[in-house]
């Protein structure tokens, strides 16, 4: 039962960061179409650290 | 003419294997569905069945299961080596000696010692012991595991990975060593994917001086990565990068590669912080080491192992929807929901094997690239 509201937890915070990574990669990409590639890059890595944490906590709760 | 017709020829055999390998797929999917949860007149709870096949599918086994016919209680698989090293010496038999027995029934004698499988994992029964006893938590109470050196069905997946890239790879490095300035052939689709490793992942990461010697690593590790990762989206059933022990394997490597290559610059950073306070400097030496030692690879091994097991058990639950509702909905309507979303779940999936291996080399080659700069700029 408390690992299950741990995961819920852990998945509205991962929710929230992931969102805003999204977000401020799209405005990025907006404002400065040309350097998408670059923004993506930067996007995807600290999407897959933040994943990485997040995950890290789901594995260790269950 | 005669060449010609060779070469369509050639062209077929290669459709009509590509066309096979489809209808397996289509013809593991039926499986699923005509399966009845009743077995023998015995109601079995589909849900528990389920959640049952999903586990075991997501483990290691001894065999290639695809599928088992209730009625008739055939199963349909092939058998793989068992080889172990037990209190006796080496052992080798194929897995079909245990007859699909998981539960520690059927005993392999192999003259001085009897062996079991017991949740896929193999026992020997202690000396004089005839059949396997359990305690109260199922555990065996009169045999021990064995070493397990077996060809199970995750090895066997990493040596067919292996065997491929040695192919393809083999064939595109034969081209270049021959003076080819294009590759031909399945080499003109591994080029580019060779140069974007290099492009994109090594050279902006660990820089232009010093991105050659890790290539061999990179590349490696991201196309063992990724190759699995789509072999694991077969119908054969790999799950090989969702296991635990390969990715931890893969993330030491990583670590053992970035220790070993460190400047000096990278040490004097890590242990004796320049530019800040003296008292902070020790905490910031076990902050630096800890974190460059155990959470940068648990973080590497615990994102593939836990993307690449959820992204399996996602796809097989909604595989499994046209068996849950069957019953409300009828067999057409179920069917048709799972194979819809299982199909978007595939495409998401195919995706994430792509991103999964882009992400630890992408990863490892900015840890190295962290250890082998030089600060040009003292502070």
């Amino acid at each position: 039962m408390y690992n299950l509201i741990g995961a819920g937890l852990i998945v509205i915070g991962g929710g929230i960061g992931l969102g805003q990574i999204g977000g401020k990669a799209m405005e990025g990409i907006a404002r400065q179409p040309e350097a998408a590639g670059k923004i993506q890059t930067a996007m995807i890595i600290i999407g897959a650290l933040l994943e990485g944490l997040a995950f890290g906590a789901l594995i260790l709760g269950k | 003419m005669i060449f010609l017709t060779m070469k369509v020829a050639k062209q077929t055999f290669k459709f009509f294997i590509l066309v096979s390998f489809l209808f397996a797929n289509a013809f593991a999917m039926a499986d699923n569905s005509s399966k009845d949860p009743v077995v023998s007149g015995n109601k079995v709870d589909t849900a528990e069945e389920i959640r049952e096949y999903i586990s075991h599918h997501l483990k290691d086994s001894h065999d290639f299961h695809f599928y088992t016919h209730n009625e008739s209680g055939t199963h349909y698989s092939f058998p793989l080596p068992v080889i172990v090293w037990t209190s006796n010496g080496l052992k080798t038999f194929m897995s079909s000696a245990f007859h699909h027995d998981d539960a520690g029934q059927v005993i392999v004698d192999k003259g001085d010692t009897k062996l079991v499988k017991i949740h896929s994992k193999i026992y020997e029964l202690d000396q004089g012991a005839t059949s396997v006893n359990f305690d109260a938590e199922h555990h065996a109470t009169n045999a021990h595991k064995v070493l397990d050196f077996s060809i199970t069905k995750s090895v066997f997946g990493m040596l067919l990975t292996g065997l491929l890239m040695l192919l393809g790879f083999g064939a595109l490095a034969r081209g270049f060593k021959k003076g080819k300035s294009v590759p031909t052939g399945f080499s003109r689709v591994l080029e580019p994917l060779v140069i974007y490793v290099r492009d994109e992942i090594a050279k902006p990461n660990i820089g232009e001086k010093k991105y050659r010697k890790f290539m061999g690593f990179l590349l490696t590790v991201f196309f063992f990565i990724w190759i699995l990762n789509l072999l694991g989206l077969t119908p054969l059933g790999f799950n090989v990068t969702g296991q635990i022990a390969v990715t931890a394997c893969l993330a030491i490597f990583t670590v053992v590669i970035y220790m070993f290559s460190g400047t000096k610059d990278f040490w004097a950073h890590t242990l004796w912080m320049p530019g800040v306070p003296v008292i902070l400097r020790p905490i910031l030496a076990v902050i630096e080491l800890v974190g460059f030692v155990i959470i940068k690879p648990f973080s590497l091994l615990i994102r593939l192992f836990a993307n690449i097991t959820a992204g399996h058990f996602v796809v097989m639950s909604l595989i499994a929807l046209m068996i849950t509702l069957k019953a409300s909905f009828g067999p057409v309507v179920s069917t048709g929901m799972s194979l819809l979303l299982s199909l978007f779940i595939m495409v998401i999936e195919l995706l994430v094997a792509f991103l999964q291996a882009f992400i630890f080399t992408m990863l490892s080659s900015l840890f190295i690239g962290m250890a082998v700069e030089e600060h040009d700029d003292h502070h």
